[in-house]
C-alpha cells in the first residue's frame, strides 16, 4: 500500500477541457455574456460570474429511449395503500411516476456555469478596439522590464546562482567545521610519518581516531546541501508607458435626475473597464458641473446633488486646465466622456463648441458625448418627437469623420451596451481604406 | 442488522485515533488495521491499493474525467467540469468522499477534508469493498484488464494529443463528437471467440465424435441425399456474413468497415470504444458494486467499534453518514429520485447475511440452497463474484425484503388513461415484483437494441440499421436524428435507421453525410 499526497500537485488539470468547452460554445457564451451584463449592475460586470446558455447548443446526443409512448414498468418503494389491480390516474407531466427530473439538471433547457473574470471580459469586450490607439503607440505599448531583485531559496534550475550557492555552502562548511581535503591529507601524512618514524602506539592511535572522526564529519556534512541553494530572483515591472487619463464630465444640475445619472454612470464604468483592458494605468478625473465646474471624487460625482444653471463650457475649461497641468498630451492618452441631458445656457453653446474644437479635441484620443434621456417611451417615439437639444445641434455641426469624436443618445439602460459597442466596434473596412 | 459476533480482544489495542484530525501515520494505522480485518476476518481478496490524498479542486478535476487520473481532452469534459464546479461552488452539490478506480494497483482518491472517521469509512468502502468487487466479479474479469487500463489511457491521451497537433483541433473534435454520440453502441456485449488452442480443439473434436457414435443410426443412411445446401445459400446472406453483419457494436463496425475513414480516425473510434467497454461492467453492477462496498464498510466499522478501536462518538458520526448514504425515500416523497443502488444493494446483502444465519421458514422455502448455512460471507462472496445487478436481484431479492421496502409494480400502457398497479408485496406478487425489478436493472433493456443489419457495398452503399423496438418504446427523435447525422458523416454515405418490432414499423430515420471527414 502506498499513500500519496497529491494535494500539492499542480492544479488546473481541467483547464484545457474548460477552454475547449468555451471555444466550442463561444457564440452562445458571447450572447449569454452580453445578456448577463445587461441584467447585472455595471460595477459587477468585470467580476465574471454565472451565465446560462441554451443547453441545446452543447447537448451531447445519444441513441436513447424517448420518454413517451410504449409500455413502461416501474418498481417503486413505499407502497401505502395500493393493492394489485388498482388504477391510478396518470401524473400530469411525463410518462409514469419514474420520470422525475434528473438530479444533475441535465436535460434542462438552460446550462449555467461560472466564467472567470478574464474569460468574461474577453468575451464581453471581444471585437472592440480603442480608436486612435495606434497614434500614441509610438511611445511604446505596454512593456515589461525584468530586473534582478536579490535571491531566493527556490526556483527553476536555470536561475541557480552558483557563486551565491557556493558562498552559502562555504560558510556552512566552516560553521560545521567540515575538514577540507587539505586538512585530511595533512593528517594522513602525519600518520604516515608517525608510522614510519616509529612513534609510540598511543599517539598513533590518537591520530588515527582523529582521522576517522574527521572523515566521518566530512561524510556527514555534505559539500552542498539543499539549504545552500540560492536562485536569482527576477522581478517584472511594467514600464509606465501606456497610460491613459479618462475624464468623466457630467452635468449635475437639477434637470439631471437619478435615472439619467445612472445611465451616465453605466457608460463611464464601461469605458473605464475597457480602458483598463488596454492600458496598464488608467487615471480617472471626475468633473461635474452646473454653472461652474469642479473636480470631485467618485462618490460626490455620482451621489451629491447641486443646484444651479448649466454652463457646459465651464467643465471643458476645467478639463483643459487639468489636462495641461497633470496629463501632458505627449505622455498621456486622453479620453473624455461627457454626459448631459442636452440642456445648456443658450449663450454658452458657441463658447463650448469653440473650446471643444480648439482645445480639447486636439489633445484627446477620443471624445464621446452621451446625451441621456428620461427613458420615457412616450417621449421617445411619441406623436410629437422632441426637438433636438441646442447642444446636440451645436455638437453635430463640428462632427467630422476625421475628428476623434462621437455622440449618441441613450434613453434606457439596455441601450448602453449596444451604444458602447457601436462607438468602439472594430472598424475593419475603415482600417483597410486608411 | 448485522450479526453481532463476540468482540475479539476488545480494547486490546486501543483507539485508532482520538480526534477528527488525521495525518499520514493515522492513515496507515487505519489502513493496516482494516487490511488485517479484511484478510483474516472477512476473507476479502483485493488488488494492492494506492491511496491518494487530494483536494476538492482535484476532486472536481477527477469528476470531469470520469474519475480517471488521466484522459484525453475534449470539450464535453470541460462542460461537465464547469457544471460540477458551478453546482459545488453554489453549494447545491457536495463532492464525493472518494473515487476508486478499477485498476491494479487500485487507486483510491480520498479527500483531505474528510475527518478521521470518514477516512476510515472511505478506506473500508473503496479500498476493500469496491476493490474486492472489481477483482472478483465476473463482469470485470471478463471485460476489463485492470493492470493495463492506466497505460491504455496514457496511450489514448498522447495519441489524441498527437492527432490534434497533426490534423488540428477541429478535425479531431469532430471525430470525437461523432464517436461519443455512438459510445453507448460501441460495446461488445458478448465475449468473442477465443483463439483456438490445441487442447480444447482436441477435446471438442473428441466430444463430437462421441456424440456421433452415441447417436449413430443406420436408418439415417437410407434417406435420399438432398441437393447440396451450400450451393443454395443465397449470396445475400454470404455477403452479410463476410461483413460480420448483423453487428450491434456500431463503432466496431465503422472502425473496421467504414470506407472513407483515415487510419487515425479509425484509431480514435477504437479508443472511444475501448473506453466504453471498460466502463460497461460498472453500469451492469451498480447495485452490487455499491452494495458490496457499503456492506463491507458497515461490517468493518461495526467490528472496529466492537473491538474498541473507534470511539462511540466516531461511531455515531459514521452512522450518521452511513444512514444518509442508504436513505431510500418513498416513491411519493419529494426527494424520490429512483431506487437508491446503495440502499437496495446494502439491504439485499444484509438480508442474505440474515438468511444464512437466522432464516425464517419462508426463507428456507425460497432459498433452500443457503438458508441457515451459517456462512454468510461464503454466500456473499459467491454472489459478488458470479452475478450482476439483473441476475442478483432475480436470484436474491427475498419476499421479506419486498415487504420491508413495500415494493410494488406499476404498469404504464400508452393507450390506457390510468396506470395499473401490477403487483404488490403479497404472496401473489413477489415473483412479478422481483422480475420487474430485475428487468429495470437490465442494461441490455435500458440501451436500445440497435444493429447494423445491411449495407449494399456494390450499389449506393447505404447503411441500414434496425432498432429492435421493445414494448413499443421508440428512440428520442431529436437525439436519434443528431446521432444518425454523426453516423452518416463517419460512414460517408447515406444511413437509414428503421425502428420496428416483429409486428410493426414505428419510424424510419434517414441521414446523408453533410460534412465529410477529410
Amino acid at each position: 500500500m502506498h499513500i500519496i499526497d497529491r494535494r500539492l500537485d499542480p492544479g488546473g488539470k481541467s483547464l484545457a477541457n474548460r477552454q475547449r468547452f468555451i471555444r466550442r460554445a463561444r457564440s452562445l457564451v458571447r450572447q449569454a455574456v452580453r445578456e448577463a451584463s445587461g441584467a447585472r449592475k455595471i460595477r459587477e460586470v468585470d467580476e465574471g460570474g454565472a451565465v446560462s446558455i441554451p443547453a441545446d447548443g452543447v447537448h451531447e446526443p445519444s441513441f436513447r429511449p424517448s420518454r413517451e409512448g410504449g409500455m413502461r414498468e416501474h418498481v417503486l418503494p413505499g407502497n401505502k395503500e395500493f393493492v394489485a389491480g388498482d388504477r391510478i390516474p396518470r401524473p400530469k407531466q411525463g410518462g409514469g411516476a419514474g420520470s422525475e427530473g434528473s438530479p444533475d439538471g441535465e436535460g434542462e433547457d438552460q446550462f449555467s456555469f461560472v466564467l472567470s473574470r478574464d474569460e468574461f471580459l474577453d468575451l464581453f469586450l471581444e471585437d472592440l478596439e480603442l480608436p486612435n490607439l495606434a497614434k500614441r503607440q509610438i511611445m511604446g505599448d505596454a512593456q515589461e522590464k525584468r530586473h534582478p531583485a536579490g535571491f531566493r531559496t527556490s526556483g527553476p534550475p536555470a536561475s541557480l546562482s552558483v557563486p551565491r550557492t557556493l558562498r552559502k555552502s562555504l560558510s556552512r562548511r566552516i560553521a560545521l567545521r567540515r575538514p577540507s581535503p587539505a586538512e585530511l591529507a595533512a593528517l594522513r601524512q602525519e600518520i604516515e610519518e608517525a608510522e614510519a618514524g616509529g612513534a609510540d602506539a598511543e599517539k598513533l592511535a590518537a591520530l588515527r581516531a582523529q582521522l576517522e572522526r574527521q572523515e566521518r564529519r566530512s561524510r556527514s556534512v555534505p559539500f552542498i546541501d539543499p539549504i545552500d541553494l540560492r536562485f536569482r530572483r527576477i522581478e517584472v515591472t511594467p514600464e509606465p508607458i501606456a497610460r491613459a487619463a479618462m475624464f468623466c464630465l457630467m452635468d449635475v444640475s437639477s434637470s439631471m435626475d437619478e435615472h439619467m445619472k445612472d445611465l451616465a454612470k453605466r457608460f463611464f464604468s464601461l469605458l473605464y473597464l475597457f480602458l483598463t483592458r488596454r492600458y496598464r494605468r488608467v487615471e480617472i478625473v471626475f468633473i461635474r458641473h452646473t454653472h461652474e465646474a469642479k473636480e470631485v471624487d467618485e462618490e460626490t460625482f455620482f451621489h451629491s446633488r447641486e443646484s444651479g444653471g448649466t454652463v457646459i463650457s465651464s467643465a471643458l475649461e476645467e478639463m483643459a486646465k487639468i489636462a495641461a497641468a497633470r496629463f501632458p498630451a505627449d505622455q498621456w492618452n486622453i479620453y473624455a466622456a461627457q454626459a448631459s441631458d442636452g440642456d445648456n445656457l443658450s449663450s454658452d453653446n458657441a463658447r463650448t463648441v469653440a473650446l471643444l474644437r480648439n482645445t480639447i479635441l486636439p489633445v484627446s484620443q477620443y471624445y464621446a458625448y452621451l446625451q441621456v434621456g428620461r427613458g420615457d417611451p412616450d417621449h421617445e417615439d411619441g406623436v410629437f418627437p422632441r426637438q433636438e437639444t441646442a447642444l446636440w445641434r451645436a455638437y453635430k455641426e463640428i462632427l467630422r469623420p476625421d475628428l476623434p469624436m462621437a455622440m449618441r443618445k441613450v434613453n434606457s439602460r439596455r441601450d448602453i451596451y449596444p451604444v458602447f459597442r457601436e462607438l468602439f466596434e472594430r472598424k475593419a473596412e475603415k482600417e483597410r481604406s486608411d | 442488522m448485522s450479526v453481532v459476533r463476540k468482540p475479539k480482544a476488545a480494547g486490546r489495542k486501543g483507539l485508532l485515533f482520538e480526534t477528527r484530525d488525521w495525518d499520514f501515520s493515522t492513515l496507515s494505522r487505519i489502513y493496516e488495521t482494516l487490511e488485517e480485518m479484511a484478510e483474516t476476518e472477512l476473507g476479502l481478496s483485493t488488488y494492492r491499493n494506492q491511496i491518494e490524498v487530494i483536494t476538492s479542486e482535484q476532486m472536481l478535476d477527477a469528476y470531469a474525467s470520469t474519475g480517471m487520473p488521466m484522459f484525453y481532452k475534449h470539450w464535453s469534459f470541460g462542460k461537465h467540469f464547469v457544471r460540477n464546479e458551478t453546482l459545488y461552488r453554489k453549494g447545491w452539490q457536495g463532492l464525493a468522499y472518494e473515487i476508486v478506480i478499477n485498476s491494479d494497483p487500485c487507486i483510491v482518491y480520498i479527500m483531505e477534508e474528510n475527518s478521521a472517521t470518514m477516512q476510515t469509512l472511505v478506506l473500508a468502502h473503496a479500498a476493500f469493498g469496491h476493490n474486492h468487487f472489481f477483482k472478483n466479479n465476473y463482469a470485470f474479469r471478463q471485460w476489463t484488464d485492470a493492470s493495463s487500463i492506466l497505460d491504455y489511457l496514457a496511450f489514448a491521451k498522447s495519441y489524441i494529443a498527437a492527432c490534434e497537433d497533426r490534423y488540428g483541433h477541429e478535425a479531431v473534435e469532430r471525430v470525437l463528437d461523432a464517436a461519443h454520440a455512438l459510445m453507448s453502441h460501441g460495446i461488445h456485449r458478448y465475449p468473442g471467440k477465443h483463439a483456438p488452442d490445441l487442447n480444447s480443439e482436441q477435446r471438442r473434436q473428441q466430444e463430437r465424435a462421441d456424440y456421433a457414435e452415441k447417436n449413430f443410426n443406420v436408418l439415417w443412411r437410407t434417406l435420399p441425399k438432398t441437393a447440396g445446401r451450400k450451393q443454395r445459400k443465397p449470396d445475400e446472406e454470404r455477403r452479410r456474413a463476410l461483413l460480420g453483419l448483423p453487428e450491434e457494436n456500431i463503432l466496431y463496425f465503422l472502425e473496421k468497415s467504414a470506407p472513407r475513414l483515415a487510419p487515425w480516425q479509425r484509431e480514435i473510434l477504437r479508443i472511444v470504444r475501448q473506453i466504453a467497454q471498460y466502463f460497461y461492467p460498472q453500469r451492469q453492477t451498480k447495485v452490487m458494486n455499491e452494495g458490496c462496498a457499503t456492506f463491507v464498510h458497515y461490517t468493518m466499522m461495526t467490528r472496529l467499534h466492537q473491538q474498541g478501536r473507534i470511539s462511540d462518538g466516531a461511531f455515531m458520526e459514521f452512522l450518521h453518514s452511513h444512514s444518509s448514504v442508504i436513505m431510500q425515500p418513498d416513491f411519493d416523497d419529494r426527494r424520490y429520485g429512483g431506487i437508491n443502488p446503495y440502499s437496495l444493494g446494502f439491504a439485499m446483502m444484509q438480508d442474505i447475511e440474515r438468511i444464512a444465519t437466522e432464516p425464517t421458514p419462508e426463507d428456507r422455502q425460497v432459498f433452500p440452497d443457503f438458508a441457515g448455512c451459517g456462512d454468510p460471507f461464503g454466500v456473499l462472496k459467491d454472489a459478488w463474484a458470479n452475478y450482476r445487478d439483473e441476475s442478483f436481484v432475480l436470484q436474491f431479492l427475498s419476499p421479506a425484503l419486498i415487504r420491508k421496502h413495500r415494493l410494488f409494480h406499476l404498469v404504464d400502457e400508452e393507450e390506457e388513461d390510468e396506470l395499473v398497479v401490477g403487483s404488490i408485496h403479497d404472496e401473489r406478487g413477489y415473483k412479478a415484483v422481483r422480475q420487474a425489478l430485475s428487468r429495470q436493472f437490465d442494461v441490455s433493456r435500458q440501451d436500445p437494441d440497435i444493429q447494423v443489419v445491411d449495407v449494399n457495398l456494390a450499389g449506393d452503399r447505404r447503411l441500414l440499421l434496425r432498432h429492435h423496438v421493445v414494448d413499443g418504446v421508440t428512440l428520442d427523435k431529436a437525439d436519434a436524428t443528431k446521432v444518425l447525422q454523426h453516423l452518416a458523416n463517419l460512414w460517408g454515405y447515406d444511413v437509414r435507421l428503421v425502428e420496428a418490432d416483429d409486428g410493426a414499423t414505428y419510424a424510419t430515420h434517414d441521414a446523408s453525410p453533410s460534412n465529410l471527414f477529410q
